[in-house]
């Protein structure tokens, strides 16, 4: 469904991805871990078209990516920082978002799922972090795409709103879809994730399930198996 | 790009600061309408006010609003639209609220005072198309120094440096040249250094319409003397859009090898 071809990008002298490759499958949930700086956001914004590589190519659904914009009604993106503009109210940003895609939502029942109605007429400006979180999830989680990228969602969730978005997670890996997440919460990789994809020095150090990872590094605890391939880094 | 255009428009114009732009530009024309009772030397006031003020306002607005919604940006930049409808969208929220600010901040104290009836209309009304050009030019040019400047503090120290280069120290530095080279024929040198700077020029545009001799100067003069007052309008009224055509190819430019 996605893949990445020699890609090679720089942000002046540092160099971030150096010749990845990976294929993505359709279906499934994939957690794309690493240390910080490893490249994951690099990564994800490559595909969503806000980093433009220095070299490589990106086929999603057989079609390179690079320079077009039509895809990306295709696919939900959530971004790691919920920053929206302050003066409009939530109802008036769910409509704009709306606005922008031309295809059918069921933002209704997101907004009852996490508890949203009191807030639809507040201004954004004046939310929390953890329900600026919600309306973020709300924003992607409510059009019906083949991919859903999450980068870092559970920031600044409550327990129970933590609980909904692994349902829904789970839900949508249900019918069929692809889902690509960013997390350094080991637990949520553990629950979730059919597959571990490991970066490291802008290249794919590992992709393999977690049981394949537990097993290559002799570690029964997902958490220490992510340690030991980290500090190979420091070694 | 009108879907962006608008939301942001709604945004700013619900915002404290246009609410604030807004009412200082209503008590200015009350004041200066009202207690000076002499129209012509209240546009002079207001032209003064003006031409150094909208300059930055609209570069502080432009710089802040790039910063502040880089985030929502992001979020936009992964929907499926162009990149260029998204900041164009936003350029012109900007420009536009600013605008409205102005036009309606002074438009509202110059109609209490009767002003459709009186001749000075259309000197009024030249003041606020040239306030207008200044938002966007200025709005323009700060949204690209914002693109290219990473780190925010820098970026508004340079959005600064760059309106207080064309509000005072480039008339500092064009004057000097003018004494240095005062054996030199500088007609042509003084005409192009003022299309070179939209501030210089906006402000000789409302004198050559006042035509108030006493202030144009130098340069207004041989603005004059070569052009004649009609031409000389039309010429730096082109001038003037040049310079907001421009910074918005730029900032398209930037946009396509900017990574966010």
């Amino acid at each position: 469904m996605i893949e990445f071809k020699n890609l090679h990008k720089r942000f002046g002298k540092l160099t971030v991805l150096d010749g990845l490759d990976l294929a993505i499958d359709k279906g499934g949930i994939f957690a794309i871990l690493g240390p910080n700086g490893s490249g994951k956001t690099t990564l994800i914004k490559c595909l969503l078209g806000m980093v433009i590589p220095n070299k490589g190519e990106i086929l999603f659904n057989d079609k390179s990516v690079l320079r077009k914009w039509n895809y990306r009604n295709n696919l939900n993106y959530l971004p790691q920082i919920a920053n929206f503009p302050p003066n409009l109210t939530v109802s008036e940003l769910i409509k704009m978002v709306k606005n922008l895609r031309p295809k059918a939502s069921n933002e209704s029942e997101m907004i009852q799922l996490f508890g949203l109605q009191p807030f639809l007429n507040k201004k954004l400006g004046n939310l929390s972090g953890g329900t600026k979180q919600k309306v973020n999830i709300v924003l992607t989680f409510m059009f019906d795409s083949d991919l859903i990228i999450l980068d870092e969602p559970t920031t600044g969730l409550d327990p129970i709103a933590l609980i909904y978005l692994k349902d829904l997670i789970q839900k949508e890996k249900s019918k069929g879809k692809t889902i690509i997440i960013t997390t350094h919460i080991m637990s949520v990789v553990d629950e979730l994730a059919d597959e571990i994809v490991f970066l490291l020095d802008g290249k794919i150090y590992f992709k393999g399930s977690i049981e394949a990872l537990k097993e290559q590094t002799q570690n029964n605890n997902l958490e220490h198996a992510i340690a030991n391939l980290i500090s190979k880094q420091y070694a | 790009m009108l879907k962006i255009l608008k939301y942001s428009f709604y945004d700013l114009m619900r915002s404290r600061w246009s609410y604030v732009y807004f009412i200082f530009y209503l008590i200015l024309g009350f004041v200066l309408l009202f207690l000076n009772n002499d129209v012509d030397k209240a546009v002079i006031t207001l032209m003064n006010i003006i031409i150094v003020l909208t300059p930055l306002i609209g570069t502080i607005f432009g710089v802040m609003y790039y910063y502040n919604s880089r985030e929502f940006t992001e979020l936009l930049l992964a929907q499926p639209i162009k990149r260029r409808k998204i900041f164009i969208g936003q350029y012109l929220g900007i420009s536009i609220s600013l605008s409205l600010s102005l036009v309606l901040g002074l438009g509202i104290p110059f109609i209490t005072y009767g002003l459709f009836r009186s001749t000075a209309i259309f000197d009024f009304g030249l003041l606020l198309v040239v306030g207008s050009f200044l938002n966007f030019i200025f709005v323009a040019l700060s949204y690209n120094i914002a693109l290219s400047t990473e780190n925010k503090i820098k970026g508004f120290g340079y959005a600064i440096l760059m309106w207080l280069f064309f509000a005072v120290v480039y008339d500092g530095v064009f004057l000097i040249s003018l004494v240095l080279f005062n054996d030199y024929p500088l007609d042509k040198f003084s005409l192009i250094t003022t299309m070179l700077n939209p501030i210089d020029l906006s402000r000789i545009l409302i004198l050559l319409k006042l035509d108030i001799s006493a202030l144009l100067g130098y340069t207004g003069a041989v603005f004059r003397k070569f052009f004649g007052t009609n031409m000389g309008m039309f010429l730096s009224m082109s001038v003037l859009t040049c310079w907001i055509l421009i910074p918005v190819l730029t900032m398209n430019k930037k946009l396509k090898k900017k990574d966010f």
